[in-house]
């Protein structure tokens, strides 16, 4: 009981006020000039560049809870998620309003023809779903089995977000690379454990066949 | 650095979006207005809107009759928002970096198919020629410009004063390599030095300078000190800085983001708004300091001194 007051009262509070840290350092250096000559794209790559982040944050917490058997870590992951979406959203609202001014015929030229902007767009789409279908309601409603393989899209999601990364720069993939090797490595965390569950299953069922020969 | 004026809220940008207000249908008004509030916190309190007027006031001590009389872009916005790969990949890097680079002593090594080769100190290859202001726009290939006043000379100057051979059709130009001063170079991003090249008709061409100044003064480093090639009518990456050899050859020379992307950056890299990037659209640039986009200009608006360079060609595939 205690330690649920912690989480909800304290910790969670607090992880939600982190996580709007970077938006809140965006507004003030906007309205401060303390951003480049050229904003918008400033607002863009901060806006992404923390979507990105708080998708790897969340990919690594079963991982996390896992090494290190703090379970209760289970308990931020949807904040975490929910918030990957809202800076999804900032992003997504920076382009179409901020970089294209709603110039919809654009956008929409835009969205098939450059592969940057499709996959970042599929990415975002995905972001909806896992959002949307986020809610305790949500998991009743699929069931557990269901709503799991529906939140597997975060893999993609992240994926999707370096390759919309790495495909947007110039000639400095140093960063884009950074990102998919953690990507990377919390997805090869997934397949390992998933390689090795079965392993120890059939290890498991053939040392009961074993003992019943 | 420049001394911060209070915010004054008479601008020419402001009425332009109100002009805008007007042609926006009545659903749209409301987003229009909240992103004219955006836009006017976003720049009028930065830099753009007041540096603006300030360095507008600065006047061309040798004007040239190429000037465009568009608003310049602020003094702290072109030396601070920059491509300078030698420093960094971030526009902010070269600004934080480019005081390690020594510019003087500076040689500069003209050689090739020429009648005349030298090494020649710095001043004493600037020093014959009266260096003149050259406001142009700077259209970057990544689709945001500016308009500088460049203090220099043609570069034909220098051609004329070396004399080539017949055997000369490219001008290839190298920038300096020193990895303790230049610490982007440590990464190989791009092939170190950079190199770029120049079809002898279009070096030969009255809007192609050699600079070594803005806005009146001393190039600062970020900006290609001590000498750097501006060709106004090509993207932005065509303009070599901190050059250190000018080569007259025979064949088209190699160049850096060529080499780095042949299928994204040709020989050419003329302004285009017809030829997309293969990642992103060519058509619309946004002016730093300016919220809404503008188209962008063929040959970035400087079709009248250059086109007749490229008739014929397709300018597709050399793009």
């Amino acid at each position: 009981m205690k330690k649920n007051f912690v989480i909800a009262r304290i910790i969670k509070p607090l992880l939600f006020v982190s996580c709007l840290v970077p938006l809140a350092l965006l507004t003030w250096n906007g309205f401060t000039g303390h951003l480049s000559a050229n904003p918008i794209s400033d607002i863009t790559h901060e806006t992404g560049i923390w979507t990105l982040r708080l998708i790897v944050v969340t990919l690594a917490i079963t991982p996390l809870r896992q090494i290190t058997k703090i379970h209760a870590l289970i308990r931020f992951r949807r904040m975490t998620g929910l918030f990957a979406f809202f800076y999804g959203s900032l992003h997504f609202m920076t382009y179409v309003w901020l970089d294209q001014f709603f110039d919809w015929q654009s956008i929409l030229h835009d969205i098939p023809k450059r592969p940057f902007i499709t996959v970042g767009f599929a990415s975002f789409v995905m972001l909806i779903l896992l959002a949307v279908t986020s809610t305790k309601k949500m998991i009743r409603r699929l069931g557990g089995k269901k709503w799991n393989m529906v939140h597997r899209l975060i893999y993609f999601t992240g994926i999707g977000g370096v390759i919309h990364y790495l495909w947007l720069v110039k000639a400095d993939t140093q960063r884009p690379l950074i990102y998919g090797i953690i990507v990377l490595a919390l997805l090869a965390f997934r397949v390992w454990n998933y390689c090795s569950a079965r392993f120890s299953a059939h290890v498991v069922l053939s040392s009961r066949e074993a003992e019943s020969v | 650095m420049l001394i911060k004026k209070p915010d004054d809220v008479a601008s020419s940008e402001i009425t332009d979006e109100k002009t805008y207000f007007n042609r926006r249908s009545f659903m749209k008004t409301a987003a229009v207005a909240a992103a004219g509030v955006t836009a006017y916190s976003l720049f009028s309190k930065k830099t753009s809107l007041t540096f603006a007027q300030d360095d507008n006031s600065w006047k061309p001590a040798n004007p040239s009759k190429f000037n465009t009389t568009e608003a310049l872009t602020p003094y702290k916005d072109v030396t601070t928002y920059n491509n300078f790969y030698e420093f960094g990949t971030d526009k902010s890097d070269p600004a934080e970096n480019a005081w390690r680079l020594k510019t003087n002593p500076w040689t500069i090594e003209v050689n090739g198919y020429v009648k005349k080769p030298a090494t020649y100190h710095l001043e004493d290859f600037v020093k014959p020629y009266k260096l003149e202001d050259r406001i142009y726009r700077m259209r970057c290939v990544e689709g945001w410009s500016m308009v500088i006043p460049w203090l220099g000379f043609p570069l034909s100057e220098i051609i004329k004063r070396v004399q080539p051979t017949s055997k000369a059709k490219f001008v290839a130009f190298q920038t300096l390599y020193r990895p303790d001063e230049m610490i982007g170079q440590r990464r190989d991003v791009l092939q170190w030095p950079y190199v770029e090249g120049l079809r002898l008709d279009e070096a030969m061409n009255p809007l192609a300078i050699l600079a070594v100044g803005l806005y009146g003064k001393t190039l600062p480093n970020q900006n290609g000190a001590p000498l750097r090639l501006v060709v106004p009518w090509k993207y932005g990456f065509k303009g070599i800085k901190s050059i250190v050899q000018i080569r007259f050859v025979e064949n088209q020379p190699p160049t850096t983001w060529n080499l780095s992307a042949p299928n994204e950056y040709g020989f050419y890299s003329n302004v285009n708004p017809t030829v997309d990037h293969p990642r992103w659209s060519q058509a619309r640039e946004r002016r730093i300091g300016e919220f809404f986009k503008r188209p962008t200009l063929m040959f970035n608006g400087y079709g009248d001194q250059v086109a007749s360079m490229y008739s014929g060609m397709d300018l597709r595939k050399y793009f």
